[in-house]
């Protein structure tokens, strides 16, 4: 089984009609394993039991970036693989990360009121992020605007590649910018600044988050294949009316012309 | 080479010429600065303090709206399909169609800038620098621009479309241009760092936006 073979729409259907039961299932148990965990986990020193967001807070940020990643990924499978099933993954995790990154910066400014007494502040990290969710809105509204599915798709491939350059921004702004933001914490050079007790319990969400992503990133690309035979189906049947619609016509006419001419 | 001046020069020749348009940008980014002191007020002071912002977001709202020029009209009498063709590298002729569009378009924003200045009441200093920092920042606004321009021509969408998509990707840009302008009047920083990481920005567009532009006019006109 490789990339290739996935190629034919309907035997990735039927893969994934396989697969998915199991990636929900595993979804569901290491999100109550970690969701379990996290409210185990101690209070901090100083925060309190408000550091308790960043396991929401710190998953959604991953994902926001990881999901820019895998359409990046497509797009390339686009433009140079032109794999066809490429722009139907690109398109499926647009909506998808635009709300991954609103959750991180929804939950990022609630944890922010109690601990920076705002709930926004203009730094390095929390703008960079913004424009990530306004180019996920930007990618959608690009998809959206246009009615051919494969044109809309080599156009969104290369704006997602253009976009990717936001990507290292995003990583590197708190090591850049001396900023309210923290810096890197726990993938960082000589090992994670976390205490065993947070970070074991935020590995497990990154984890179950990554597993989200994929269940509705598969059910959301089965949906756009179905769509898009809707569509076809759709217009073949419009094209349908349209010939007997001419051919009666045709034949009204012939008609028409015979009585004339009899009378 | 003489393919590629032959084409900045035709460029510029029909910008300049009636029904090109070059100049309006530089009409509405008057209007823009003048609306101003009707939205916050004629206090002098204050029109001093956001002077280098009014400045920024005229200019890039100027060149964002003269943005659509650059392919749509070319594409309407079918010369892109001939330069899409022709034996030039397309990256270097996209390049040269902006370089032409900002020597038009881009470049009158700047000389007009310490006429606006004097509307804003900022000094010598402070006028010099919003004038540089404009002319080290635009020509990432024209290059950047220019992939959500060919994306626009190939979906035959523009307006709305475009600016979406190209407001984004010209944040950095406006974030450092009025960083260096506000070092030079009031700042505690430096002027040098955020103008040299304008300047970076800049150049990092001139690299990007032509293989971006090319693509998509490679992969989206039929």
């Amino acid at each position: 089984m490789t990339l290739i073979d996935l190629a034919n729409p309907t035997r990735f259907l039927a893969l994934t009609a396989r697969v998915l039961p199991w990636l929900a299932a595993a979804t569901v148990i290491l999100l109550t394993i970690g969701l379990y965990q996290a409210s185990l986990a101690p209070d901090d020193y100083q925060q309190g039991a408000t550091v308790k967001i960043m396991f929401i807070h710190v998953p959604n940020a991953w994902l926001s970036m990881f999901v820019w990643g895998v359409m990046s990924i497509a797009s390339l499978g686009t433009l140079v693989w032109r794999h066809p099933l490429a722009d139907v993954a690109a398109k499926a995790a647009a909506p998808i990360g635009a709300a991954f990154t609103f959750l991180a910066l929804l939950t990022g400014s609630l944890w922010g009121r109690p601990m920076w007494g705002t709930y926004w502040e203009w730094d390095a990290r929390l703008t960079s992020v913004l424009i990530l969710f306004l180019m996920y809105l930007g990618l959608m509204a690009l998809w959206r605007a246009v009615d051919d599915p494969s044109r809309a798709a080599r156009a969104a491939a290369v704006l997602t590649l253009v976009g990717a350059i936001n990507l290292p921004i995003i990583k590197f702004s708190v090591d850049w910018w001396n900023t309210l933001h923290q810096p890197a914490s726990v993938m960082r050079m000589g090992g994670s600044a976390l205490d065993k007790s947070f970070l074991i319990p935020l590995l497990v969400m990154a984890i179950a988050f990554t597993l989200l992503f994929l269940t509705l990133h598969l059910a959301a690309m089965r949906n756009e294949i179905l769509r898009r035979r809707v569509r076809s189906l759709q217009m073949m049947q419009a094209s349908r009316v349209a010939f007997s619609s001419e051919v009666g016509a045709g034949s009204r006419q012939e008609t028409a012309s015979k009585e004339a001419g009899a009378a | 080479m003489t393919a590629l001046s032959a084409l900045i020069r035709r460029d510029i020749r029909i910008a300049l010429r009636v029904g090109g348009g070059a100049l309006i940008g530089v009409l509405f980014f008057l209007t823009v600065v003048v609306l101003m002191p009707f939205a916050v007020g004629p206090d002098l002071a204050l029109l001093s303090r956001l002077g280098p912002a009014i400045l920024w977001l005229g200019a890039l709202l100027a060149s964002l709206l003269t943005l659509d020029r650059l392919f749509m009209a070319d594409h309407d009498d079918g010369s892109l399909d001939l330069i899409t063709m022709s034996r030039t590298p397309l990256e270097l002729s996209c390049a040269a169609k902006a370089l032409a569009h900002w020597l038009a378009s881009g470049l009158p924003l700047i000389v007009a800038t310490p006429v606006l200045g004097l509307l804003l009441n900022l000094d010598m200093v402070a006028t010099g620098a919003v004038a540089l920092t404009l002319l080290a920042g635009t020509p990432a606004l024209t290059f950047t621009g220019m992939i959500g321009a060919a994306l626009a021509v190939t979906l035959h969408r523009g307006g709305l479309l475009m600016a979406v998509l190209v407001l984004p990707l010209s944040i950095p840009v406006l974030i450092f241009g009025v960083a260096a302008s506000q070092a030079v009047i009031v700042g505690p920083l430096t002027f040098g760092a955020p103008f040299s990481i304008l300047c970076a920005l800049s150049l990092v567009s001139l690299v990007i936006g032509p293989f971006a532009a090319a693509a998509s006019l490679r992969h989206g006109l039929d």
